[in-house]
């Protein structure tokens, strides 16, 4: 029987995959021929970044050396490249006029990478990252004695080329389009620690950042300019944002092209003696650029081929990729969806952070960043589409985990465990270790055994069975305890750990904490985001940059909203003293706006009722012409001075109470507090400032100034207590300063001062504010963080900043179309 | 403006996605009332009435957390996908949905096109 003759065009991963899955399964049914463009034999492509960061050689990645063409048969024409096909004849023929005859053609000529259409793109030195030859010149480029390397595109190609070339000794960066790193494979929080990773790795990261023109000097590329006018200098630049599929060879024999070469589930194109498979092929709409489902392709190929029909059906996507060290893997809907639940676990110690995204009590998505041992279980369990609601508590820590505890109720699978088994996955705690402490020392709480043991010290999601070895042990003795409160229900963790965590680690930013701190949640909630706003920006003043997302609406729009969804409007009246010029910029105001309330508070200012947001930029723009600014009625900062009038026209009063209230304000305006604070000045004790229930007040008296803190006067009623006296109005000044600072480092987030003086105690505060080192230094930093937050946040709006807060994404719909 | 008719459904590009902040939302005014286009953390897009179904707070100026908002009014949360209050508060109303389709980084709302 004479062999059928079947071609391949393409001599890489798919195309020679394809002819080894067909001889494994009937070594003699054909004669092949492989038509390779790269004048050599195939390797593997994927493993080019080792490559390139010096870890592998070329020998160390080729698949098949030429021994196997030989000894199977196959006519290898490596560097030539197929130029047309012959439906009709049932030919293809090269550049260099070599003609061959089939039976059987398969394509499997891959992708070509994508090249911007930039300004400068024709430059020497501009190259993409797909084959050995830009390999190649990327290791030339490492040996320029401190060269620099800009890459364009943070997805996975793009940041394997950065790394190898960092690893090189270039200082690399990339620069990705959008503000996560690998978006397609990785939700926010997993490309937060790939960027953290990298840069420990020296390869820097430049997000959201446009490409606008690569800069050239005498032919070569210099540099690159993005749109926002930064210039990069570079001695290489890579591009690697994405590839396209090879299908002009398809489209000019006249097969059936979309963004690839269209196939059926037994991979055969619209000719039925022509298949593709790999990236040059489109199934079902999608065309792949993972080798995952380039085998699975392959598979379902040389079974049709040889055995008779098979079918694919698609593959469930997933990426392991290893940069820098560090695994990463993701699958399916790993960003979850309509009606998808999350399922998340960090491990701050061993830099862990996974994400299960469940959908209908079925596994839809996982993103595993830093321990992906299971990250083949996931995708089995999202292949076989089973149900896990059963096994939902333990899934995140993995099959070992779950198929020991499968089918037991909870306390019954802690007993089961073996005694090396591990409970304590962040401090590497086995139940022995706990149960023999347990015993031998008598332990009667969870807090003993964390003391002893550390046991679910850390994340505290082994807290219930640790709990259950102590009733194990203890029987009905043991009660479990209730600790300090969480900050909410992402974190087991209460604010002060948060607080004291995020100076200790010098965290600076909110994904930075959810890390340290395990944070259950992708991105927090409403409660805890505002919290850890505040918490970084109080810790790290001129540093960190405020996260306006993670506001509550009256602070990120500087105004308070009303129940219909309009604001009202609170300039400052500093210590309650207004001017004609003031009062006359207000009623212009008013009235120019239609604003329908103007209304006296209780702090002595002004409120405008019922603006519309679209006009609050330009109401705010003709009050500052007036010199007025925020008021910060809308915040958890310094509300409020309230005064009398004082020993300038009281005739009891015994200093200048409207004076110091005056420069008080001055001073602390623009501030940001755990809540707010409101401030009161009176002349004399007949207090007509009431700072009796202020958060912090003064009582001037003929020797001085009194000092009281913990007033309130809403929800709850009760008086200042008297903290401190001092006999100078600066000493007052320091002293409050000193007050407001230690309750902006210590108390929690949505804690007035008179709730934090119950929980740590008058005394207290009293002995470090009295401490002249102490107030000093607690001055020193209110005053450090004040040059950087004592800004009129309406000015700098008026001015343009945040615009898209104040104006409708679209007004082409406001009106009824015909 | 691009408006693209597709059976009884007029689109309407009202922006790019990117105009959109991550964890956060923009308004698209109507006659019906303003429309939330949210955007969360890990760049999905959602379009909901901006209209809390407690006490009719603007959900637009929620804190977007996850796939849901919380209402600045009185802090119901707000599955931004179904537009359905979550936790003890599900089962009473809810946000309509708008229709949303994306398109190449931009975002397209539906309404219902007129009768003729």
């Amino acid at each position: 029987m004479t062999k059928q003759k079947l071609v391949v065009i393409g001599n890489g991963m798919a195309g020679c995959r394809a002819v080894e899955d067909i001889l494994k399964r009937d070594p003699h049914r054909y004669e092949i021929t492989i038509f390779g463009a790269e004048p050599r034999v195939n390797y593997n492509r994927i493993m080019l970044s080792p490559v390139l960061a010096g870890e592998k050689a070329f020998d160390d990645i080729v698949i098949n050396d030429e021994a196997w063409y030989r000894d199977n048969g196959i006519a290898l024409h490596a560097g030539r490249k197929v130029t047309a096909i012959d439906p009709a004849a049932k030919t293809v023929s090269t550049q260099d006029g070599l003609c061959a005859a089939y039976d059987v053609l398969i394509l499997a000529n891959g992708s070509d990478p994508v090249r911007l259409p930039l300004p400068g793109s024709d430059l020497a030195g501009v190259i993409t990252f797909r084959d050995l030859d830009d390999v190649d010149a990327m290791v030339a480029a490492t040996e320029t004695p401190d060269g620099r390397a800009v890459v364009i595109g943070g997805g996975l190609l793009g940041l394997e080329a950065a790394y190898g070339l960092a690893k090189r000794g270039m200082k690399a960066t990339v620069v990705h389009l959008t503000d996560v790193l690998m978006e397609r494979q990785l939700d926010e929080s997993a490309g937060f620690l790939l960027a953290e990773a990298l840069k420990a790795k020296g390869v820097e990261t430049v997000l959201a950042g446009q490409s606008e023109e690569i800069l050239g000097a005498d032919g070569r590329v210099s540099g690159l300019r993005l749109k926002d006018g930064r210039v990069l200098p570079c001695d290489i630049l890579v591009m690697a944002v994405g590839i396209r599929p090879n299908a002009a060879l398809a489209k000019a024999a006249g097969l059936a092209v979309n963004r690839g070469v269209v196939v059926d589930d037994q991979m055969r194109t619209s000719d039925p003696s022509i298949f593709a498979v790999g990236e040059c092929a489109e199934h079902r709409g999608i065309a792949y650029g993972l080798v995952a489902p380039i085998w699975d392709m392959c598979r379902t190929l040389a079974q049709t081929l040889t055995d008779g029909p098979a079918a694919y059906e698609g593959s469930v996507l997933s990426t392991r990729l290893k940069v820098s060290g560090v695994d990463v893997f993701s699958a399916g809907r790993f960003s979850g969806g309509e009606d998808c639940e999350d399922i998340v676990f960090r491990d701050a110690g061993r830099g862990v952070y996974k994400r299960l995204v469940l959908k209908d009590g079925k596994v839809a998505g996982a993103v595993l960043f830093g321990d992906v041992a299971d990250g083949g279980w996931y995708v089995e369990l999202m292949r076989s589409g089973e149900d896990v609601s059963a096994i939902r508590e333990s899934l995140v820590f993995g099959q070992a985990v779950t198929e020991g505890l499968r089918g037991l109720d909870p306390k019954a699978a802690v007993a089961a465990m073996a005694d090396d088994a591990e409970i304590c996955g962040c401090n590497g705690v086995s139940k022995g270790q706990i149960t023999t402490a347990i015993a031998g020392q008598g332990l009667t709480s969870l807090d003993d055994v964390r003391a002893v043991t550390k046991a679910s010290g850390s994340c505290g999601s082994c807290t219930p069975r640790v709990e259950h070895l102590l009733k194990l042990a203890l029987g009905d003795s043991f009660k479990a305890q209730t600790g300090p409160k969480p900050v909410c229900k992402c974190t087991a963790h209460p604010h002060e750990t948060v607080r004291r965590t995020i100076v200790a680690e010098a965290l600076k930013s909110i994904p930075a904490v959810m890390q340290a701190l395990e944070w259950t949640t992708p991105d927090g909630c409403a409660a805890c985001r505002p919290a850890l706003n505040y918490y970084l920006i109080c810790a790290w003043p001129g540093e960190y940059s405020d996260d306006k997302q993670s506001r509550f609406v009256n602070e990120r729009v500087h105004a308070n909203i009303q129940k219909d969804g309009t604001y009202s409007v609170v300039p400052r009246m500093w210590g309650g003293v207004t001017s004609s010029d003031e009062l006359r910029a207000i009623a212009d105001v008013v009235d120019k706006f239609a604003i329908p309330m103007v209304k006296v508070t209780g702090g002595q200012r002004i409120d405008l009722l019922g603006v519309k947001k679209d006009d609050l930029p330009a109401v705010w723009s003709d009050l500052n012409a007036a010199g007025m600014v925020s008021g910060h009625a809308y915040g958890k900062a310094l509300r409020t001075v309230k005064t009398c009038v004082g020993s300038d026209w009281c005739r009891f009063g015994t200093q200048d109470s409207t004076g110091l209230g005056v420069r008080l304000e001055k001073y602390m305006w623009g501030s940001w507090t755990p809540a707010k604070v409101k401030l009161g000045v009176s002349g004399c004790p007949r207090n007509c400032a009431e700072s009796t229930c202020k958060d912090i007040g003064v009582i001037c008296v003929d020797s001085g100034y009194e000092i009281h803190i913990g007033g309130a006067a809403g929800l709850h009623i009760r008086g200042t207590e008297l903290l401190t006296k001092v006999a100078s109005e600066d000493e007052a000044l320091w002293s409050i300063c000193a007050i407001a600072q230690l309750y902006r480092e210590e108390a929690w987030y949505g804690e007035r001062i008179y709730k934090w003086m119950e929980r740590v105690g008058v005394d207290a505060i009293r002995a470090r504010v009295e401490d002249p080192d102490e107030r000093q230094a607690l001055h020193d930093r209110f005053s450090f963080s004040q040059r950087y937050y004592r800004i009129d946040p309406w000015a700098q709006r008026v001015a343009g900043r945040h615009g898209e807060e104040y104006t409708p994404l679209s007004r082409l719909m406001e009106s009824e179309r015909t | 403006m691009t408006v693209v008719s597709q059976d009884s459904i007029i689109w309407t590009d009202v922006g790019a996605v990117t105009d959109i902040p991550l964890r956060g939302a923009r308004r698209v005014p109507t006659p019906q009332g303003d429309i939330a286009v949210f955007r969360s953390g890990d760049g999905e897009v959602f379009a909901l009435r901006d209209h809390c179904p407690h006490k009719g707070g603007p959900l637009s100026q929620g804190i977007v957390h996850g796939h849901a908002v919380t209402c600045p009014l009185h802090n119901w949360i707000i599955d931004l996908a179904t537009g359905a209050p979550t936790g003890s508060d599900s089962g009473k109303g809810c946000a309509p949905s708008v229709p949303l389709r994306l398109d190449n980084g931009r975002v397209l709302l539906g309404a219902a096109r007129p009768a003729h």
